[in-house]
């Protein structure tokens, strides 16, 4: 089996206030994420796309449609700790998240709940630290460190757990620059090294450069899927939904209305400057 | 460009006149040092010296731990400084700190994620608070709340619902508007678009870049997102380590590009495309940090050389 998640017709809605209407978040979404992958998922506010993370993990149940991970129905109540075993959610807030005083204690909380035996806990623990590269924080309080060293801890608290897969819902719109870079270098890493399948929920479209994958979605449903230099070329219609795209496709579009030819699907700054080095550059 | 001593970037740019005109705020030599006397002790900020003048756009940015955050609360007297002084109008605001209050109605300062200190049981009420505790009332009290509403774009029926049935993005707008209606003469923004959508952040920053045309209110916007202030503001303060490492307009802070990563700064992509094209021999000027800057000059490129 290479499906890590898949979604069938999935539609979510928000219960009514009183006297309103219930708000459909997800309109019918049809997805498979394959084990291993590397997939981003962008949207602006209100496009469904944390409403479609939580899904994942059954921190939200489908109002119709199904969600299954690994081949399990998340509906299925009997099976709920085996699908959040399976799938770990890193959030956006990283003071929201931590639960310890301790670093150590709080990465532990989750094989503790799951009645992992201690010593197992403590070489996973250790294990998770030093994947993100917090080992030297271990008995550190969680309170005085920065926000993407909170993240990091956030991270080892779900591979602590073994999952298959982490879903992180913008888990990096509250780091500055480092701290951002800090985390994404985290799970490209434990994608590469460990094969862990990873689902970022993000609107920095320049995370999405290095994925295998990005879907858009847009009032509810997929409004885009495929590689990134397919999906960030589409320039017109990303604006349209009020997305912005990379500099460098930006650049690149705006070069082509000029009637310079220049690809437009160098989406990396060397790339980009290696495109226009080509049309520009005195290659005598 | 200057990087320490205040002042020096107007004289050397020949604009004469504004030597004349009072800087509404100045800071000199200011040092804040946290935990004196404990192993911990450490300035956040140390001499730091700069004037703003009236109807500025100023930027501040700087990594995590450069000093920002504790040298905004200086300046309308949430934190005392440790030596040196914050001018306002001339006059030292802890010249009478019983009046420390004054100066807080006078410079608004709008904290990161404002959303969460909203607390009334309207949006109408939660945007009064502050221009009623400045002794507003009656129709001028109700004025000064519509107007702020308006500036965000908070529609009228808005006015009457709970802050907590709106939209993050809408929060934000009402936690600004309340700042807005005590018509501060500066107005400090701490990482205002922080977690917003795209459209979010640029709707937003229009909304304060019209307040600042039209009111020409002194504004200081504080951000990590070097391409959001390059965007916006006439000048640039980048702090590193609790010093000013650069202050000067953004195309003169962008000709650092270089110090500007080493300071842990995220340099807006373009302007790396701009240093990788220079690397790569193009002759153009890396101190660009919009994409129209360097189409125009791959344009002109185009027509000056390559005649063959």
């Amino acid at each position: 089996m290479n499906e890590m998640i898949e979604t069938e017709s999935l539609r979510f809605a928000y219960p009514a206030d009183e006297g309103g209407e219930p708000v459909f978040a997800l309109r019918g979404v049809d997805l498979t994420i394959e084990k291993g992958s590397f997939v981003v998922v962008l949207g602006h506010n209100g496009s469904g796309k944390s409403t479609l993370a939580k899904t994942f993990n059954a921190v939200l149940l489908p109002t119709g449609g199904k969600v299954y991970v690994e081949g399990m129905d998340t509906l299925d109540e009997g099976l709920l700790l085996a699908v959040r075993q399976r799938v770990g959610m890193v959030f956006q807030n990283p003071d929201n998240q931590i639960v310890a005083n301790v670093v150590e204690e709080d990465v532990a909380f989750a094989p503790e709940n799951l009645g992992v035996p201690s010593e197992e806990i403590r070489r996973r623990v250790d294990d998770a630290l030093r994947t993100v590269g917090m080992y030297d924080f271990v008995r550190h309080a969680p309170h005085l460190l920065s926000g993407g060293q909170k993240q990091r801890i956030a991270i080892a608290g779900v591979l602590a757990m073994e999952p298959e897969c982490i879903v992180l819902d913008e888990a990096t719109a509250m780091l500055d620059p480092i701290g951002r870079q800090e985390v994404l270098s985290t799970v490209h890493r434990l994608n590469r090294e460990k094969g862990i399948t990873v689902v970022l929920i993000t609107h920095h479209m320049n995370e999405a450069e290095e994925a295998d994958r990005v879907i858009v979605m847009d009032g509810g449903t997929v409004a885009m899927d495929g590689a990134p230099a397919e999906v960030f070329t589409q320039v017109e219609a990303l604006r349209h939904m009020g997305l912005t795209v990379p500099d460098t496709v930006d650049l690149l579009d705006r070069l082509r209305r000029d009637g310079v030819e220049v690809p437009l699907d160098a989406l990396t700054v060397g790339a980009c400057a290696d495109a226009i080095a080509a049309e520009f550059g005195n290659s005598d | 460009m200057n990087t320490d001593a205040r002042g020096e970037s107007l004289r050397a740019g020949g604009e004469t006149a504004l030597e004349t005109i009072q800087p509404i705020l100045q800071v000199n030599n200011l040092t804040h040092t946290y935990g004196i006397g404990t192993p911990f002790q450490r300035s956040a900020v140390e001499g730091l010296s700069f004037d703003v003048r009236p109807g500025e756009f100023l930027g501040i940015i700087g990594h995590t731990g450069s000093g920002k955050s504790t040298l905004i609360q200086h300046l309308n007297g949430l934190l005392r400084p440790t030596s040196g002084q914050v001018l306002l109008s001339g006059k030292d605001i802890w010249a009478e700190p019983k009046k420390i209050r004054d100066v807080r109605f006078r410079v608004g300062l709008v904290f990161q994620y404002p959303e969460y200190q909203l607390f009334e049981e309207t949006v109408y009420k939660d945007i009064s608070f502050g221009p009623m505790n400045q002794g507003k009332t009656g129709a001028e009290l109700d004025h000064a709340v519509r107007e702020a509403a308006r500036l965000v774009g908070i529609r009228d029926e808005q006015l009457d619902k709970s802050p907590f049935e709106l939209s993050g993005g809408q929060k934000r707008r009402v936690a600004l508007a309340g700042v807005l209606a005590m018509e501060p003469e500066v107005l400090v923004l701490d990482e205002p678009t922080a977690g917003l959508d795209p459209a979010g952040r640029e709707n937003l920053m229009a909304n304060i870049r019209d307040f600042h045309r039209n009111r020409r209110t002194t504004v200081i916007l504080v951000s990590h997102s070097m391409d959001e202030i390059a965007r916006n503001v006439d000048r640039i303060l980048v702090l590193k380590s609790a010093h000013i490492l650069m202050d000067g307009t953004p195309a003169e802070v962008f000709a650092q590009a270089d110090a500007l990563l080493e300071a842990g700064l995220d340099v807006p992509q373009v302007t790396r495309v701009a240093m990788a094209l220079k690397a790569r021999g193009l002759d153009v000027d890396p101190a660009v940090y919009t994409v129209e800057d360097l189409e125009r000059q791959l344009l002109a490129l185009k027509k000056g050389g390559a005649p063959c």
